[in-house]
């Protein structure tokens, strides 16, 4: 399969200054980064290591200030109008007045599908993400899990082939997490989506990942990729495995060596 | 027969529980009502004890202290009297012009010019007090209209324009500082110059009242949907206005309600106060100015009850809406 890996994201000498009160503050320095289709990419790091600006530079929210990133060969302002991404925020962010599948709508009526086509997506969708019978509830009848799980099929919902996460099992607890991990990679397995997906947890990147971007913060960079031996099919209890806890302790080393806790 | 037995008791107590449900929910509010009668007959004493001894003493009444002319008890205190005269302490509730109308009569004088003359059938009299209240109601009502189309306007304005933002707000606050009192006249004035008369002066004094509290709480409403939801519909290419249609208007709806509840009181203290400098002849303002030219308290009683209740009215029914529609988008749980 990687073989014959095409490029859909790649970033060369990436920098990113924000100006701010205290002084400008660089968010990203150098980064360079490929990922390939059908890659599901982990960025791990403490707070501040541009992880999370970096995939907001994927998405064009926000604009380097040197560097080079094109996204399926075009710039990340191009590929949102040509619908390359979906989004999935931290928390659900779903409208409360809207129904589930109002919501997963949402994007449809905004991109201009025509009814017909928004139902289907809807129905098909749901079906991915296991909430079937769900549709014409509303956000507050639903767990937070399952909030996110419609979070996920809204960013599906218009056939983008990236999914960009952003800590989105963050907010959840362990159990509800786990179980939506095991989904999360089913889901990708099936579609061969590109997913770039941000997180805190070592144990969710090294379970989720074919490859692992370790960033440190002040400045923003990326300080080891390591590529996962794990194999394509991951039942949970692979985490026991000692295949596993390796990989794990690489990123452990790599957050190590990239520290900024200088206590 | 124990099937009966099971079932008798089950039903009493559900029962129960709902008197006492109910009985929860009205004691509070039947508490308050008592303690704000019980001060309110008692302030009638003193208020009303001077005019109930001079005529007590017109009538051959000796009151004490005796040897006392109405001009000495003019600088005596009114709680003093009243303790040394409980005898009169009944004709305090009973005068024609008191200073404080006891509710009875402010009752008495409500009924006589609404729910009574409804009977006569003459609902619409001049005499009426549901006459002045719906010419009261509809300048309040009109100016309320204009005042919230405005207020939503400059709000949306607000937003979506830095230029705005910068240049309207201060003007907004500072309109408010100016009292209602010195500047309605000049409204009737130069409105009445240039031929508009009636119910248009009126509802744009109200509009001025209700706009402001409409702009500033629909800006708040309109920005309350924070950089998360924003940049989501960023990620779909959104443009403004759907960005508006979608996710601010709809965002804003809770803010929108509570601050027509406010504009909508604002408004109706904007036609009461349009109606007393213009020495108009309808309305509860013209009917309060009245009552004061001609020393009819009772009767400035009635009127500030009935513009009371009217404003009751007016924001039930807006409270109303706002369950129905936040109900119907699925807001309410």
């Amino acid at each position: 399969m990687n073989t014959t890996s095409q490029p859909v994201i790649v970033a060369e000498k990436l920098d990113l200054t924000f100006q701010t009160n205290d002084g400008p503050v660089q968010a990203l320095r150098d980064v360079n980064l490929t990922i390939n289709k059908g890659d599901f990419v982990s960025f791990i790091g403490p707070s501040g290591c541009g992880k999370t600006t970096f995939l907001r530079v994927v998405a064009a929210l926000e604009h380097p200030t040197g560097g080079q990133i094109s996204v399926n060969g075009m710039t990340p302002d191009e590929a949102r109008r040509a619908r390359a991404y979906g989004y999935v925020f931290q928390a659900a962010g779903l409208y409360p007045w809207r129904t589930i599948e109002k919501n997963i709508m949402l994007p449809l009526e905004i991109m201009g599908y025509s009814s017909d086509e928004q139902a289907e997506h809807v129905d098909r969708v749901l079906k991915m993400v296991d909430l079937e019978g769900f549709g014409k509830k509303y956000p507050w009848q639903l767990s937070g899990g399952m909030q996110q799980r419609a979070s996920i099929a809204r960013a599906l919902a218009f056939d983008a082939g990236i999914l960009l996460m952003d800590e989105p099992f963050g907010a959840l607890d362990e159990i509800v997490r786990d179980h939506l991990n095991e989904q999360l990679l089913a889901l990708w397995d099936r579609t061969g989506m590109t997913v770039g997906f941000v997180t805190h947890s070592i144990p969710e990147a090294v379970y989720l990942s074919t490859r692992i971007v370790v960033m440190s913060p002040r400045p923003g960079r990326i300080t080891d990729v390591i590529e996962s031996t794990l194999p394509r099919e991951r039942p949970l209890d692979i985490r026991d495995t000692p295949e596993f806890l390796e990989i794990a302790h690489r990123v452990r080393e790599g957050l190590r060596a990239g520290h900024a806790y200088d206590d | 027969m124990t099937d009966a037995t099971m079932t008798a008791p089950a039903r009493s107590t559900g029962f129960g529980r709902a008197v006492r449900g109910t009985w929860n929910a009205v004691f509070p509010v039947v508490v308050v009502v008592s303690v704000i009668f019980a001060i309110w007959y008692a302030a009638c004493v003193p208020m009303n004890i001077k005019a109930a001894l001079d005529q007590a003493e017109r009538d051959g009444v000796i009151v004490n202290p005796a040897g006392a002319t109405a001009r000495d008890r003019r600088d005596m205190s009114a709680i003093g009297l009243a303790f040394k005269n409980p005898e009169q302490a009944g004709d305090t509730f009973v005068q024609e012009r008191p200073r404080l109308p006891a509710p009875h009569q402010v009752a008495r004088e409500l009924w006589k010019t609404t729910g009574d003359m409804v009977l006569r059938g003459k609902a619409f009299s001049k005499r009426s007090l549901l006459y002045h209240a719906w010419v009261t109601l509809s300048a309040t009502v009109l100016g309320f209209a204009m005042g919230t189309v405005g207020g939503v306007a400059l709000a949306v304005g607000i937003v979506h324009s830095r230029v705005m933002n910068m240049s309207v707000m201060p003007w907004a606050i500072a309109s408010q500082t100016i009292p209602i009192l010195a500047i309605a006249p000049m409204i009737i004035v130069v409105l009445n110059s240039i031929g508009i008369t009636g119910l248009i002066p009126k509802a744009m004094i109200s509009a001025y009242l209700s706009f402001f509290p409409v702009t500033v709480g629909m800006v708040k409403g309109l920005r309350s949907p924070d950089g998360m939801q924003l940049d989501l519909l960023k990620t779909y290419s959104a443009s403004q206005g759907e960005t508006f249609w979608k996710l601010r208007l709809p965002s804003s709806m809770p803010y929108f309600f509570t601050s027509m509840k406010i504009g909508m009181a604002a408004s109706l203290v904007g036609a009461i106060v349009g109606e007393m400098p213009t020495g108009a002849v309808a309305g509860l303002g013209a009917r309060l100015l009245a009552g004061s030219y001609y020393g009819q308290t009772i009767q400035i009683w009635a009127a500030l009850f009935s513009a009371a209740i009217l404003a009751a009215v007016l924001v039930g029914v807006i409270g109303a809406l706002q369950r129905m529609t936040l109900k119907k988008m699925g807001m309410v749980r």
